[in-house]
């Protein structure tokens, strides 16, 4: 097992040398940049001058290759660079909205699990009552609403209740506070895009889970085990759902890693600052150097999450050994 | 502060507030300390830079952190009054046939940190601004051209000496970037220090700043206007979604966006909070145009031009389109109420702004044929925000379609709009605008000048800088508007440089207990709040 993990990050390493290559150059295809931007976006006179005296601060004007060097050497000597756009250093960027993203991402996670695994499990067991029907029909339409419309729904939906409740219409505060400083402040406002992002994560799982264990219900261990006189609900715990979880896992830990960079419009609609909204804003401005940091970030959390689940694999199924 | 008199005639033909929900009452009351202002701000600034920023997204969160050498009345920012800030008195007149400004200044006035104010400090900071060293960014350098030298000949005064009298030299002095900085911060530090630091003189002091979330402030007990401000302090919230900003207000998150919504939002939030809603409504000092691109044809051709103005029914797209967007008023290249604005019936001689919109049209696609565009195909560069571009650019091509022009619409998105505007200039027409803070129309009809750096048109026009230029040295104001005539006549109707569609509007609806504040022509001045205050009878 030791030996496959340092082969699995040694592996790691032409993986993440190809994804800075491809986003490197990919973003410098696009038209325009961070200076045109900052510059003429707001409609005011602006020189060329000025225009290039922005691009040779920047960088912009120096060649490829330096500015290529400059980004991989940068995890050499620890310092990633600058934000083209607020000048401050990537990792103080980055540093204070991971904070949140995780959070958040850890807390549609738990929402997610705790309605995906009961859910997949009750409609696996009831296979073609109408209670299986009713999770399906539950978890198709998670997969069909988007989150974002979720979202504002959710907001909508407490300011009109409370507004007719109260007299005055309540909604999630829109400024982070740390679960360290005020716990119910802090939950009062993730809980909501928790629950819009975990319901259409759930939705997924929910439906992975009930067609993985329907196919383990079916194994001749299951059999064995219900012919030695198991309890049911010994037969599906222990035996069943360990070995239908397999699958699970992997949906669960992919949504994760998903979750760390890719709750875009979500962190928008609740005017989250987390990473989704700074990847927005980072690709609106034209900040390279600041979105290619980000996309190496969500590389790197998708590949150390397979790893883990990869190792995660061999402790739910003692049959999977990587030698 | 005593207004500039000799403009206050101005104020009531500019714009228009309007209270809607609330009854604002009749006498004025007495403001009540205290409170913590949260507003929320569209986008964020790249930095705390006045002096190198162009966008409000750096004047709302900062702008309250410093002070002016002289400001837009902030009692009624609606007129062209200019009254002291760091000055005494009322703004001077100049001497020396319109080409010196001699300033007083206010005496104990010091910097946040505790350092005084003098005029050493207001100097190098103009220095800065009009002479910028090398390497160091300035945007508004070009507003000065007039200016021949600063100086400071004691510890209060400062004096400005003009290369010739321009009407344009008060308003650009007024401009709300123009925050003076400390000389010895400048010198210590350098000039990029107030990139990512504050030390200002104005009515809050810099408490944090949350890169992504929020700004913090809170009250300067050393301001220099007496009793001010009447807020504790404020708290910008950064909110990129327009939903988030309406909801935010709703929901009292916030009390208050000062840039503007939409008039859906608008009756949206009078329906949902009744009278704890104020609605403040003004014109607005940016319009939205259409620019052709003459390096491609037919666009060189001026018939052509006049062609795709005349197709635009200016006068009836007011009246529907300031239903679904911040556009209302019809006007020419100066904002309109303003003295040197065209009135409707010279408006009317332009082509696209008579009346009879058939025969407009009838003309148009007479000039068509006559060019031999008929059945043209513009490819039209559009920018991927809806207000006011994609509603406004979208009813463009209607009104191009009823002479029967097509236009093939690539909405992009700021970067990629801008590289096409200003480096592949693959477009036919594109849309643009033209939004300033100051109503200084002098200086804000210099975007209708090929040689002008945001003019994207890709023409020259010898005749109409000449007339410019006249212009920008005419001394009367009845000079200045026959020469302004000539201009517009030249850049809108003879050449149809640029074809303008409709001002902007500004809707600001904002909680009911938010007084003091009172609605700009424009989202980058009167933003100092030290005139603000809560009243918490309504909170």
């Amino acid at each position: 097992m030791y030996q496959y993990i340092v082969k699995r990050m040694l592996l790691m390493i032409p993986t993440l040398l190809g994804a800075a290559l491809l986003v490197f150059f990919l973003l410098r295809l696009l038209p325009g940049d961070v200076c045109e931007v900052r510059l003429a976006g707001t409609g005011m006179y602006v020189d060329d001058e000025m225009i290039n005296q922005c691009r040779d601060e920047l960088g912009i004007n120096d060649p490829l290759s330096k500015q290529f060097i400059d980004f991989v050497g940068g995890y050499f000597t620890g310092d990633l660079g600058n934000s083209m756009w607020t000048g401050q250093p990537i990792l103080h960027e980055i540093g204070i909205r991971f904070q949140l993203s995780l959070q958040l991402a850890i807390m549609a996670t738990v929402v997610a699990i705790a309605i995906a695994i009961p859910l997949g499990i009750i409609s696996a067991v009831k296979q073609n009552t109408w209670i299986d029907y009713a999770v399906r029909t539950f978890s198709i339409a998670g997969i069909a609403i988007p989150s974002f419309w979720l979202g504002i729904m959710i907001i909508l939906g407490i300011l009109v209740v409370s507004q007719n409740l109260f007299g005055e219409g309540w909604m999630p505060p829109i400024n982070y506070v740390s679960p360290l400083e005020d716990p119910l402040g802090n939950l009062a406002q993730l809980i909501w895009p928790a629950v819009a992002t975990g319901y259409r994560y759930s939705a997924v799982a929910t439906r992975m889970t009930r067609s993985a264990l329907l196919e383990v219900l079916h194994e001749d261990y299951v059999r064995t085990a219900r012919a030695k006189g198991l309890v049911e609900k010994v037969v599906i715990n222990r035996h069943a759902l360990k070995n239908a979880l397999l699958p699970v896992v992997t949906i669960i830990a992919i949504e994760f890693a998903f979750l760390i960079g890719g709750l875009v419009v979500t962190e928008q609609v609740f005017n989250l600052n987390g990473i989704g909204k700074l990847f927005v804003d980072s690709v609106g401005n034209q900040d390279f150097v600041l979105t290619q940091q980000l996309v190496m970030l969500v590389v790197l959390v998708f590949v150390m999450t397979n790893l883990v689940v990869d190792v995660f694999y061999a402790w739910l199924d003692p049959r999977i050994r990587y030698s | 502060m005593k207004p500039n008199s000799s403009k206050t005639a101005l104020a009531a033909a500019l714009g228009l507030t309007i209270g809607v929900a609330a009854s604002l009452p009749a006498v004025a009351q007495m403001p009540q300390k205290g409170g913590v202002l949260e507003f929320v701000v569209a986008g964020e600034s790249p930095s705390k830079d006045g002096h190198r920023e162009t966008t409000y997204a750096t004047i709302h969160p900062y702008a309250p952190m410093y002070s002016l050498l002289i400001r837009v009345n902030p009692e009624n920012p609606q007129s062209s009054d200019f009254v002291c800030d760091l000055c005494v008195g009322g703004v001077p007149e100049p001497t020396e046939n319109g080409t010196k400004y001699t300033f007083k200044l206010r005496s104990g006035v010091k910097f946040h940190d505790g350092q005084p104010l003098t005029s050493a400090d207001v100097k190098a900071t103009y220095d800065k601004i009009i002479f910028p060293p090398e390497g160091v960014k300035s945007a508004r350098k070009t507003f000065f051209k007039m200016v021949d030298s600063v100086s400071a000949p004691d510890a209060e005064t400062i004096v400005f000496k003009l290369k010739f009298p321009s009407g344009a030299f008060m308003p650009a002095l007024a401009t709300p970037y123009n925050w003076i900085y400390s000389k010895k911060d400048m010198e210590t530090h350098g000039y990029a220090w107030h990139s990512n630091n504050v030390n200002g003189s104005g009515p809050f002091m810099f408490v944090e700043h949350q890169p992504g979330a929020f700004v913090e402030a809170k009250r300067n007990p050393n301001y220099h206007h007496e009793g001010q401000p009447y807020l504790d302090g404020f708290k910008a919230i950064v909110a990129k979604k327009m939903s988030v900003r309406i909801q935010s207000i709703r929901g009292n998150r916030a009390a208050i966006e000062f840039r503007g919504f939409p008039p859906k939002a608008r009756d949206d939030l009078v329906a949902a909070l009744g009278d704890k809603l104020t609605v403040q409504e003004s014109d607005w000092n940016c319009v939205l145009l259409a620019t052709p691109n003459q390096k491609r044809k037919p666009f060189d051709d001026p018939r052509v031009r006049r062609a795709l103005s005349l197709a635009v029914d200016r006068w009836e797209g007011s009246q529907y389109l300031s239903k679904i967007a911040i556009v209302k008023a019809v006007g020419g290249v100066v904002f309109p109420g303003h003295p040197l604005a065209a009135s409707p019936s010279e408006l009317e001689s332009l082509a696209g702004y008579g009346r009879d919109i058939e025969a407009n049209r009838a003309e148009a696609r007479r000039l068509l044929k006559e060019a031999g565009a008929e059945n043209l195909v513009i490819d039209y560069n559009n920018r991927d925000v809806d207000q006011p571009y994609k509603v406004v650019g979208t009813w463009l091509i209607d009104q191009w379609k009823q002479i029967g022009v097509t236009a093939k619409q690539t909405v992009r998105p700021t970067p990629q709009f801008y590289a096409t505007l200003r480096n592949s200039k693959e477009f036919d027409v594109s849309i643009d605008f033209n939004c300033q803070s100051v109503v200084n129309p002098i200086a804000d009809v210099t975007k209708f000048l090929g040689s002008a750096g945001n003019n994207y048109g890709s023409y020259e026009d010898p005749e109409l800088e000449a007339i410019y230029d006249k212009l920008l040295r005419a001394e009367s104001v009845d000079e200045q508007k026959k020469l302004m005539r000539e201009y517009e006549k030249r850049a809108l109707d003879e050449m149809s440089h640029l074809i303008v569609s409709l001002w902007w509007y500004k809707i600001n609806p904002h909680r009911s207990y938010v007084k003091g504040w009172k609605i700009a022509p424009s989202h980058y001045l009167n933003q100092q709040l030290d005139n603000v205050w809560l009243d918490k009878s309504l909170m």
